[in-house]
């Protein structure tokens, strides 16, 4: 989403995007005018007219569980969201009974939150793994 | 979940997704609150109402219409730019 006309996007897509994605952009470019969108998700910079990099991660029941803003000349970690959004499915499909610890990837083990795990963290999890 | 649409404009609908929302000209009256409009995790995103461009066609996409999958909502400062 962006203060683009949905007429920008069509030739963005058709013009550059094509080009770089095959097919084209499969999901919808939303367009938003004035900003009225980005400015209720505390997104829309008034001085410059335009949309700072927001992206917020929205669960099947419509609740914010992530986002993150970062100023337009520094672009995104497509691979952390794309982590962040299947732990937060993993956590989803447990209802909760599994955890992901700092630097969890797909494949690591998860911790199980409850009294046994209370200053037994150590034991469960070592720092070096927030690295790997 | 889209419809294809003539040109419209985006619009904050002035509810959470999928709970009531205001009516219409109750929205537009009162538009959301500073202290309303600061986005907490664990909250309900605001719904809108946006058109935009999808596969060839100018649809409209309404947020609560994603009910019940996830969705990543991504802002960018304008096409074609280059970061």
């Amino acid at each position: 989403m962006s203060i683009d006309s949905m007429f920008v996007h069509k030739m963005w897509n058709d013009v550059e995007l094509e080009h770089m994605v095959k097919g084209g952009i499969p999901y919808p470019m939303l367009s938003d005018g004035g900003g009225k969108v980005g400015t209720v998700y505390g997104v829309y910079d008034e001085v410059s007219g335009v949309e700072t990099r927001g992206r917020f991660i929205i669960d099947p029941d419509g609740v914010i569980q992530g986002f993150e803003v970062l100023s337009p000349p520094v672009g995104r970690n497509i691979n952390e969201t794309f982590r962040q959004l299947q732990a937060f499915q993993l956590v989803r499909e447990t209802k909760g009974a599994e955890a992901t610890p700092s630097g969890w990837r797909p494949g690591k083990k998860t911790l199980e939150p409850g009294i046994n795990l209370v200053g037994k963290v150590w034991k469960k999890w070592k720092t070096k793994e927030a690295f790997e | 979940m889209e419809k294809e649409t003539g040109v419209g404009c985006a619009r904050p609908t002035g509810g959470p997704v999928g709970e009531e929302k205001r009516t219409e000209s109750e929205a537009i009256q009162k538009p959301f609150k500073e202290e309303q409009t600061m986005i907490k995790v664990g909250q309900k995103a605001p719904d809108f109402i946006a058109p935009g461009y999808h596969k060839g066609a100018f649809v409209n996409v309404k947020l609560s219409d994603y009910l019940g999958k996830w969705v990543l909502l991504c802002f960018y400062p304008g096409d074609f730019t280059f970061v």
